[in-house]
């Protein structure tokens, strides 16, 4: 008896462990794998279709003829141009405004008139309490000639960049403001 | 990772007994393809619910481009087909999609009737499939006009000559469906309105309807 009881607890009581897949999981991972590969299928087209305008090319910015260059003077001249656009599928011109002016050197350039603070839009000498000036109507931040902040705003007026061509003024796309800094 | 979440969220709220109840049920020998191959006509049912899915999703993608409005409705159409990326895929998969599901959807009919499924006590189903036949065909019907080209306005031209033709009230039903008194503005903006929110509420309730009674009553037998 003894000798039997030896026998059998000599015998392995379990298969050894493997480091193998179960059919159960090798299965799921299966079933998971196509699953995904078919939801991915369906999906991807859908989100690739909704994030395109993220992906889409900027346009070019393109100069638009807004002033015969031999108008321009020192005191800043308010010039409205029309810009084409195309969104999506709606063609229309955007009415926008340049200040221009031309520095002691005989420099032009052409700043924006849409206020740093909140977006408003700003006019040149339009405060009689502040003459000379660019003052916005919303909330009184004032800018210098060359669009440097004096009040309320925390940035400089923007700059259109500007290109002197056959004794026209042409304006692109809008940047930072760059005349400011090199006042004295 | 999964699983941690997974379990985070079961222990607060015990979701193992509502997912066993919607996904873990054995699938009988008599439907199951594996056992016999004719039984792939028992797939057709899941079939339409799986375009239903695409369709909904490719629908919603699609409104976000689309506007349901006379002077842009077949631009913005042409917008999203030409110039956006994967446009002509997913307006595809509406397109296709709406035609596949009602295909599947006649299938799925014809093996409940040869296989006699709709008997008792499964009636209630049988109508309730019915009406989830016939909200579908409100769903291609609405959509066919959305794109506001000659055919979609025609073939809703000739749907509203329909509607008009049934007895006694057909001239009501007629100016109820186009919003007026032409086929126009109104008429494109009502059936946008039903094809994106009525029709696709209902068909929601009932589709769930549909699937508590077969949880509930189980498959039919085999023949």
């Amino acid at each position: 008896m003894s000798s039997l009881n030896e026998e059998e607890e000599s015998l392995p009581q379990e298969p050894p462990s493997r480091n193998e897949m179960s059919r159960r999981q090798f299965l799921t991972y299966t079933l998971g794998g196509a699953t995904a590969f078919m939801g991915a299928g369906v999906i991807l087209p859908m989100v690739r279709f909704a994030v395109d305008p993220i992906l889409q090319k900027k346009g070019e910015g393109e100069f638009i003829k807004v002033a015969e260059a031999s108008k321009i003077t020192e005191e800043p001249q308010e010039f409205t141009f029309e810009l084409p656009q195309q969104d999506g599928w709606y063609a229309s011109t955007a009415m926008l405004t340049a200040w221009i002016r031309k520095d002691a050197n005989g420099d032009i350039y052409a700043l924006s008139p849409i206020c740093k603070h909140l977006g408003c839009t700003v006019g040149w000498n339009n405060n009689k309490a502040h003459p000379d000036e660019y003052h916005c109507p919303c909330h009184g931040a004032r800018y210098t000639k060359q669009g440097r902040q004096l009040a309320v705003a925390a940035k400089p007026l923007d700059q259109y960049t500007t290109k002197i061509d056959g004794g026209w003024v042409y304006l692109g796309e809008i940047v930072p403001n760059t005349v400011s800094a090199k006042e004295a | 990772m999964f699983k941690n979440v997974y379990n985070w969220i079961d222990e607060r709220l015990d979701i193992t007994p509502i997912w066993r109840d919607v996904a873990d049920h054995e699938v009988p020998e008599h439907v199951n393809p594996a056992h016999h191959f004719s039984a792939f006509v028992y797939c057709f049912g899941g079939l339409t619910f799986f375009i239903t899915v695409i369709q909904i999703l490719s629908g919603m993608f699609l409104t976000m481009y689309y506007v349901p409005d006379i002077i842009n409705a077949y631009a913005s159409v042409e917008y999203l087909q030409t110039k956006v990326a994967f446009g002509k895929i997913v307006r595809g998969m509406h397109h296709w999609g709406a035609s596949l599901v009602i295909v599947m959807m006649f299938l799925h009919t014809m093996r409940v009737f040869f296989t006699g499924s709709y008997k008792a006590p499964r009636e209630m189903n049988w109508v309730v499939g019915m009406l989830i036949f016939f909200v579908m065909l409100g769903l291609g019907l609405t959509g066919y006009l959305l794109p506001w080209d000659n055919k979609a306005y025609f073939a809703t031209k000739v749907t509203l000559e329909i509607a008009n033709s049934v007895p006694f009230m057909g001239p009501v039903l007629k100016e109820l469906m186009q919003g007026g008194s032409i086929a126009g503005a109104e008429t494109l903006t009502r059936f946008f309105a039903l094809h994106v929110f009525f029709l696709p509420a209902v068909l929601l309730i009932l589709l769930v309807g549909h699937f508590i009674m077969i949880r509930r009553q189980g498959i039919s037998g085999p023949l």
